[in-house]
């Protein structure tokens, strides 16, 4: 599993990555009560924002942490968003993308590096 | 954190308690503690929440040559305050609170506020104040431009404010100050604690039965850690305390009003008294009156949003995909779960179960024009329980 800075991870299988955001990410948002997931088909480039999720309080946008194809959105996540803190690194991912560079993921932070970089936060 | 943000005397308290401080009105406040918005919000609304409100601005503006006749005195002081908006002070009962408006010259809403006459009749000619934090300073001028120095404002806000929120709230003061179960919503009175005086309000914000109680700083701390040793109780951040306000169909000051909304389109209505009305003697009475007559533009109402939160600034559009009004405030409803929000809509449009949609993400969302409050309101209101 690899990690942004924005709090979002990514795991490659083949070329496909399933992404979503992190425990940290879910902590600071707080309860999550809403999440927009991207449509099927739809092309990302890293970077973009993606996918919404949205806390009492505020909604915040989650980036896409890798370029290529949206192949398929987590359907569960609309009518259970309180999945994002349940379980924000495995069962609650955003997307799975097509990615268009696996080059990408092998540049973002691996689980030691991004601990350390909450550390520094 | 800002080094120029101010900090209330119970800062400390909150980062002991792990509280995520946030800057407020030009204060380190608590938007939550570790619990979170959601089970904050669920806890008041089914035990005792406390929250800390010392931000706001509280005061007493007394008049300068007191008469000794309490009723003249009182009436002399309510004369000042009632040039400042449209409620009539003058008939407040000793003990008695009102909720009242200031306005500008366009009967624009400088700010919301309570007013409230001292129970104890040797002090007439005082009113006890509480306006909210981000214009104080500028309502603290107000009213001693007002008074022309036949007044004095003295400030309160070094002061703890604390609300004592929930259906348990009243179990849970009356073990400090048993007097307080006597008091009736919009009422208070003045109590001791560990020897200082205490003002102790059966008021609130968040739609539920409490109290708001001000608290010398010397022994705000103790106060604080004196509530939460109840099991009963628990810190409520302002998280919670917006989506409180938001359920009850409370509007908030820089939100739901401004300058340009007069206490009409928020739906404040009982903000004007009758016989105030019928003199017209407070700033911007004629769009006042005008508004009463049938020339009412927009109205805040509540809405049922179907989809994502619709936020603040969300634009309101009718069936026909036609902007209509705007988002004031908006959230999720912990108590209904789903998304709820208020905002200015057209008369013609505010009627409940009338269906507008709201624009999220560029996207249209139904959204249905809802009763207001949202979650019913708990006052201990003492009228009703006479009957």
């Amino acid at each position: 599993m690899r990690f942004t800075e924005d709090h979002e991870w990514v795991e490659l299988n083949g070329d496909i990555a399933t992404v979503g955001i992190t425990a940290y990410a879910a902590g600071q948002l707080g309860d999550v009560v809403f999440v927009e997931t991207p449509d099927v088909g739809k092309t990302l480039k890293a970077g973009d924002a993606f996918a919404v999720v949205e806390s009492v309080k505020a909604a915040s946008d989650v980036y896409a942490p890798v370029s290529g194809e949206v192949v398929e959105a987590n359907g569960d996540l609309a009518g259970s968003p309180e999945m994002v803190n349940q379980d924000p690194e495995k069962d609650a991912w955003f997307a799975k993308v097509k990615v268009s560079d696996p080059g990408e993921v092998e540049k973002l932070m691996d689980r030691a590096a991004y601990e350390k970089f909450l550390e520094g936060l | 954190m800002a080094d120029d943000l101010k900090s209330t005397v119970l800062h400390d308290a909150h980062v002991a308690l792990g509280a995520r401080m946030v800057p407020f009105a030009g204060y380190a406040m608590p938007v939550q503690y570790p619990d979170g918005i959601m089970a904050e919000h669920r806890w008041t609304r089914e035990s005792c929440g406390v929250f800390d409100v010392s931000h706001m601005g509280p005061f007493f503006f007394s008049l300068n040559d007191k008469t000794g006749d309490r009723d003249a005195d009182h009436a002399a002081i309510a004369a000042i305050a009632e040039k400042l908006g449209p409620r009539d002070l003058t008939g407040l009962k000793p003990g008695q609170i009102r909720y009242t408006v200031l306005l500008n010259d366009e009967g624009g809403m400088i700010d919301d506020l309570m007013v409230a006459r001292p129970c104890i009749e040797a002090n007439a000619g005082t009113l006890y104040v509480v306006v909210n934090a981000g214009g104080k300073e500028r309502d603290f001028a107000l009213f001693e431009a007002a008074a022309a120095g036949k007044a004095t404002l003295k400030r309160a806000d070094d002061r703890a404010l604390i609300a004592v929120q929930g259906p348990k709230a009243v179990d849970v003061v009356s073990e400090i100050f048993p007097e307080a179960a006597g008091l009736g919503f919009m009422t208070f009175t003045r109590l001791e604690y560990e020897g200082e005086g205490v003002l102790v309000a059966r008021s609130g914000y968040t739609g539920e039965d409490g109290f708001e109680i001000l608290v010398m700083p010397s022994v705000a701390v103790s106060f604080w850690n004196r509530l939460l040793a109840d099991e009963r109780v628990k810190p409520i951040g302002l998280g919670a305390r917006d989506s409180l306000r938001l359920e009850a169909g409370l509007p908030l000051y820089g939100h739901d009003a401004d300058e340009s909304v007069s206490p009409i389109e928020a739906g404040l209505g009982m903000a004007v008294s009758p016989s105030r009305r019928r003199k017209g003697d407070f700033p911007g009475a004629a769009r006042i009156e005008r508004e009463l007559s049938g020339g009412l533009a927009r109205v805040r109402a509540g809405l049922l949003v179907e989809g994502a939160p619709a936020r603040e600034g969300a634009v309101i559009a009718n069936q026909y995909g036609v902007a209509v009004g705007v988002v004031t405030s908006g959230g999720f409803s912990p108590t209904l779960s789903r998304p709820i929000a208020m905002g200015f809509v057209p008369p013609e449009l505010s009627a409940p179960g009338t269906v507008l949609t709201v624009i999220v993400r560029d996207r249209a969302q139904a959204a249905t024009v809802a009763d207001l409050p949202f979650v019913p309101h708990r006052y201990h209101r003492k009228a009703l329980e006479s009957v």
